[in-house]
C-alpha cells in the first residue's frame, strides 16, 4: 500500500496515453456489463414471484394448434396439481398493428387461483371485474402509456379470432381496473397485458369453441414438478391431441433458444473487444516500462527487489485496469434503464458487474505480466547506461 | 505543396516497421470494430435477403382482412372460388387459375445442434403450386404425391432441423409422414419450411375447406390494382391483397430493424475505444518522429504536409484495420447459416457479407482514423521546431 503514490506517479507519466487508455478500458467494461447482463437475462429469464410450481401444457405437435377444453378436466385429476387454468393466444393489437396488445382471455376464478400472488388488484377493481362480463383488467403502465381511465371502452384488433355476432374482428370491452405486478422487476413483462373473460371470449368467437390455446398449472410440490408434467402427457399419449407439458421456466428458455444463439454472438463481440483491448494495453503498459527503464534502474540501485520491480510495474497495470474498469462497469450500472427501456419484458436485474473485476485483474496480469518481467530481469548497469 | 506531402507522406510511411508495435493498436483495435460491425450486420442484410428474396412483383399473397400474417388468417372454400375467379389472375394453359390455396402451421422439430423443439412451418400448398412458384426445384429426391402423408424439407430447414433428410420419417400428430424431396427456391423465406399437399395437412390438424392464404401469379405485375380493386370492393369478400415483396418486406422489418439498432450501437460504442486506441497510437508516433519533424520543418517543408502525413498515416492504418476486419468477417461468417424466430416460426438463413457492408466498415474505419489522427496531426504541425531540435 505504502508504493500506492509510486505506481500512481508513473502511472501518470504521460498523461495523455493514460487518459486514452483509460477511456478505452471503461469503454470496453461498459460494454462488458451491458452485454453481460443482457445474456444473463436471455439465459435466466425470470418466470414471475411464484413462478417455481408452474407448468405449462401446449399441443406437442404444434403450439398453434388448440387443445380441447375438456382436457382441463384430466389435469385437474392428476396427482399433485393444484390447480389449473386455460388461455387463447387472441394477437391483439389497439389502433395500429405497431400498438402490440397481450389480451389474454382468462377465467378469473382459476386464474387467480394459480397466480396467486403475482400481481396487485385493487379488491374493489377485481370484485367489479368478477362482476361484468365485457369487464376488461389492465396493466398500470398500459393505461399510463395510452391515458385510458377506468370507465373507458376499450377497442381491440384481433388478428385471429372474429366474432359470431358480425365477423368482426374489432372487439370492445370495458376497462374496470388495473393491476400492477407484485415485484417490481417483474413490471416490464406485463407492460402490454389486458385480461378479460374466457367466457365472452368463448361465446363471442365465430370458430374453435370449446377449444383453448394452452393449459397453465400450479403443482403443489415445486421440487415434482418434471415428474407431474411427465404425468399429463401420459394421460394424453396416443390421442390426436398430445401434450407437451414444461416447467414455465424449462418453456420461456426454450422459446428464448428460438430466438437463435444470443449467448454466441454476445460472446464474441466481447471476445473481439477484449482481444482488441489487449493489444492497446499491452503495448502501453510495454512503452511505459521501456520509457522508464532508466529510473527503474535508479530502484533497483536503492535497493529494490527484483521482486519488488515485478510487484511495482503489476501494480501499475492492476491500478489501470481495475480503476477503468470499475468506472466502465458503474457506467454499464447506469445505462441498464436505457437497455431495459429497449428489451421490453426482459429482467435485467442480475448485474455481471462484480465478474467484471476479476476479468479486469485477469487482463491486468497479462498485460502487465511480460514488461513486469522485463523490470525484473533489467541489468543495473546496461539500464543505467541506456538512455532511453 | 504537393510534391512536399508526397514526400513526408512517404517517408512516415516507410518509417512505419520501425514503429509496429504501436502501429498495430491502430489495425487490431480498428479491426475489430469493423468485424463486429459488419458480421453483425451480414445477420440483418441475410435476414432481409432472406425474406426479400420471398417475393416477385407479379405474384400476390391474399389473406383474410386484418389478419396481418398468414397463421393468423381464415379463407374459406367460397373465398377460394371467388379470387380464383377474379380478372387479372394468370391462368394455365388448361384455363385453370394460377393459385395454390395454402394452410399454414408450425410443428415442434427438434434444432439438429441443440436439439431443442423449434417451430418450423409446415405449409400445405395447393395443386398449382409448381406453377405459381417456378422457382421451386427439387434437388434431392421427388415431389411429394397429393393425398399421401408425404412432404418436401427446404434446403435450409434440412440443414437446421432433425430428421428432414430423403426417407425419413416424422411422426406427427399420430401419424407418420415421410420425407421424399428436399428443395430449393433462390433462397428464399420457403427454404426453412416444409411442404405438403394442403388437403392432406388440412385433415391432418382437422382444417377441411378452409386456408390460410392464397398465394397466386397475376398476368403481369400492372395488374395489380385491378385485381386487388376487384376482390376488395367485392362485398361478400373480406380479404387484403399484398405484393407478395411488400407482404415479406413487412414481416422482415421488424428483426431487421432490432439487428441494425444493436449492431450498430454496439460497433458506435466499440468505435470510440478504438479512437482513444488511435489516438493513443499517433501521439506515440509523432512523438517518436519528433526530430524528424522538426528537421523537415527546418529545412523548409510547410506546417500542412506535415499535418496531412500525419493524417494520411492514421488512414492508411485505419483502411488496413477496416480491410482485415472486413475481411475476418466474411472469411468467417459470410454464408454462415443460422435460424431466428421470424413471427412465430423459424426462418433459416445464411449471413451475409456484402459489398455495401464491406464497403461500410472500411468508411467507419476511415473516419476512426480521421479522428484519432487529427489532434496528433494538430501536435505535429505545431511543433516548436527549435525546441524539438534541441531536446535531442
Amino acid at each position: 500500500m505504502k508504493y500506492l503514490p509510486l505506481i500512481w506517479g508513473t502511472l501518470w507519466r504521460k498523461k495523455t496515453r493514460t487518459i486514452f487508455t483509460l477511456l478505452s478500458i471503461v469503454i470496453a467494461f461498459l460494454l462488458y456489463g451491458v452485454l453481460q447482463t443482457v445474456d444473463y437475462a436471455f439465459e435466466n429469464p425470470s418466470v414471475g414471484v411464484d413462478g417455481a410450481d408452474k407448468l405449462i401444457t401446449t399441443n406437442k405437435f404444434s403450439i398453434t394448434l388448440l387443445l380441447p377444453f375438456s382436457y382441463g378436466q384430466q389435469i385437474r385429476s392428476v396427482p399433485g396439481i393444484a390447480h389449473v387454468t386455460w388461455m387463447t393466444w387472441f394477437g391483439a393489437y389497439y389502433q395500429e398493428s405497431k400498438n402490440f396488445i397481450f389480451a389474454m382471455p382468462i377465467d378469473a376464478d382459476s386464474y387467480f387461483s394459480v397466480y396467486r400472488k403475482e400481481f396487485i388488484i385493487d379488491a374493489g377493481q377485481m370484485a367489479a371485474f368478477r362482476k361484468d362480463r365485457q369487464g376488461a383488467l389492465v396493466d398500470v403502465a398500459l393505461m399510463k402509456k395510452f391515458g385510458w381511465k377506468i370507465g373507458d371502452k376499450l377497442p381491440l384488433h384481433s388478428t385471429i379470432w372474429t366474432q359470431r355476432t358480425n365477423g368482426s374482428l374489432d372487439w370492445t370491452f370495458d376497462i374496470v381496473g388495473s393491476f400492477d405486478a407484485r415485484d417490481p422487476t417483474e413490471a416490464s413483462q406485463h407492460s402490454s397485458s389486458v385480461f378479460f373473460h374466457y367466457d365472452l371470449f368463448d361465446e363471442g368467437r365465430s370458430f374453435g369453441k370449446g377449444q383453448v390455446g394452452w393449459f397453465e398449472e400450479s403443482v403443489d410440490d415445486p421440487a415434482q414438478s418434471a415428474a407431474v408434467s411427465r404425468k399429463i402427457d401420459a394421460v394424453f399419449a396416443n390421442s390426436p391431441n398430445e401434450t407437451k407439458t414444461q416447467p414455465a421456466k424449462d418453456f420461456t428458455i426454450a422459446f428464448i433458444k428460438q430466438l437463435g444463439d444470443i449467448g454466441f454472438v454476445l460472446h464474441a463481440i466481447l471476445a473481439a473487444v477484449f482481444f482488441t483491448l489487449l493489444f492497446l494495453t499491452g503495448n502501453t503498459m510495454m512503452q511505459s516500462v521501456r520509457e522508464r527503464i532508466p529510473e527503474l534502474a535508479v530502484l533497483k540501485t536503492l535497493g529494490f527487489t527484483d521482486s519488488r520491480i515485478l510487484g511495482l510495474v503489476i501494480g501499475e497495470s492492476l491500478l489501470l485496469c481495475v480503476f477503468a474498469a470499475v468506472v466502465g462497469l458503474a457506467l454499464s450500472y447506469l445505462l441498464m434503464p436505457i437497455v431495459k427501456h429497449g428489451l421490453e419484458g426482459i429482467d435485467l436485474s442480475h448485474g455481471a458487474q462484480p465478474a467484471g473485476v476479476g476479468l479486469a485483474v485477469l487482463l491486468a496480469l497479462i498485460v502487465g505480466l511480460p514488461p513486469a518481467v522485463r523490470a525484473m530481469r533489467l541489468n543495473v548497469v546496461d539500464a543505467l547506461m541506456d538512455k532511453r | 505543396m504537393f510534391k512536399q506531402l508526397f514526400a513526408v507522406s512517404l517517408m512516415s510511411l516507410r518509417t512505419l516497421p520501425q514503429r509496429w508495435g504501436a502501429s498495430s493498436v491502430i489495425v487490431i483495435g480498428i479491426a475489430g470494430v469493423v468485424a463486429v460491425l459488419v458480421s453483425v450486420l451480414a445477420m440483418a442484410a441475410g435476414f432481409r435477403h432472406t425474406l426479400a428474396d420471398s417475393g416477385r412483383a407479379d405474384r400476390i399473397i391474399i389473406l383474410r382482412r386484418g389478419s396481418d400474417a398468414e397463421l393468423n388468417s381464415n379463407l374459406t372454400r367460397g373465398d377460394i372460388d371467388t379470387i380464383e375467379n377474379a380478372a387479372g389472375l394468370k391462368k394455365d394453359a388448361a384455363g385453370r387459375a394460377v393459385l395454390s390455396n395454402e394452410v399454414i402451421t408450425v410443428v415442434n422439430i427438434p434444432k439438429l445442434d441443440t436439439g431443442t423443439d423449434s417451430n418450423v412451418t409446415l405449409r400445405g400448398v395447393g395443386l398449382q403450386v409448381l406453377k405459381v412458384r417456378p422457382e421451386l426445384t427439387i434437388i434431392e429426391g421427388r415431389m411429394f404425391r397429393p393425398g399421401v402423408r408425404e412432404l418436401i424439407a427446404g434446403a435450409g430447414a434440412a440443414k437446421q432441423f432433425r430428421g428432414l433428410t430423403v426417407g425419413s420419417v416424422l411422426h406427427m400428430r399420430n401419424a407418420d409422414w415421410t420425407v421424399t424431396g428436399i428443395f430449393t427456391s433462390h433462397g428464399d423465406v420457403h427454404e426453412s419450411e416444409v411442404l405438403a399437399d394442403v388437403d392432406t395437412v388440412g385433415s391432418a390438424i382437422e382444417r377441411t375447406a378452409n386456408y390460410s392464404s392464397a398465394v397466386g401469379l397475376l398476368t403481369d405485375a400492372a395488374a395489380f390494382d385491378r385485381f386487388k380493386d376487384a376482390l376488395t370492393t367485392d362485398p361478400q369478400l373480406k380479404v387484403d391483397v399484398e405484393r407478395e415483396p411488400d407482404y415479406y418486406a413487412a414481416q422482415a422489418k421488424e428483426l431487421t430493424k432490432i439487428i441494425t439498432i444493436v449492431g450498430n450501437t454496439v460497433a458506435v460504442i466499440m468505435a470510440i475505444g478504438a479512437m482513444f486506441g488511435a489516438l493513443n497510437t499517433m501521439y506515440s508516433a509523432v512523438d517518436a518522429r519528433g526530430l524528424e519533424i522538426a528537421t523537415l520543418r527546418a529545412i523548409g517543408f510547410g506546417a500542412a504536409p506535415v499535418l496531412l502525413s500525419v493524417m494520411i498515416e492514421a488512414l492508411v492504418l485505419s483502411f488496413l484495420g477496416g480491410a482485415l476486419g472486413g475481411g475476418l468477417a466474411w472469411l468467417f461468417f459470410n454464408g454462415h447459416s443460422v435460424s431466428t424466430l421470424g413471427a412465430f416460426a423459424q426462418v433459416v438463413f445464411q449471413l451475409t457479407v456484402t459489398r455495401t457492408l464491406l464497403i461500410e466498415g472500411v468508411l467507419w474505419a476511415c473516419v476512426i482514423g480521421v479522428l484519432g489522427g487529427l489532434f496528433p496531426a494538430l501536435r505535429a504541425a505545431r511543433l516548436p521546431v527549435a525546441e524539438a531540435l534541441r531536446a535531442a
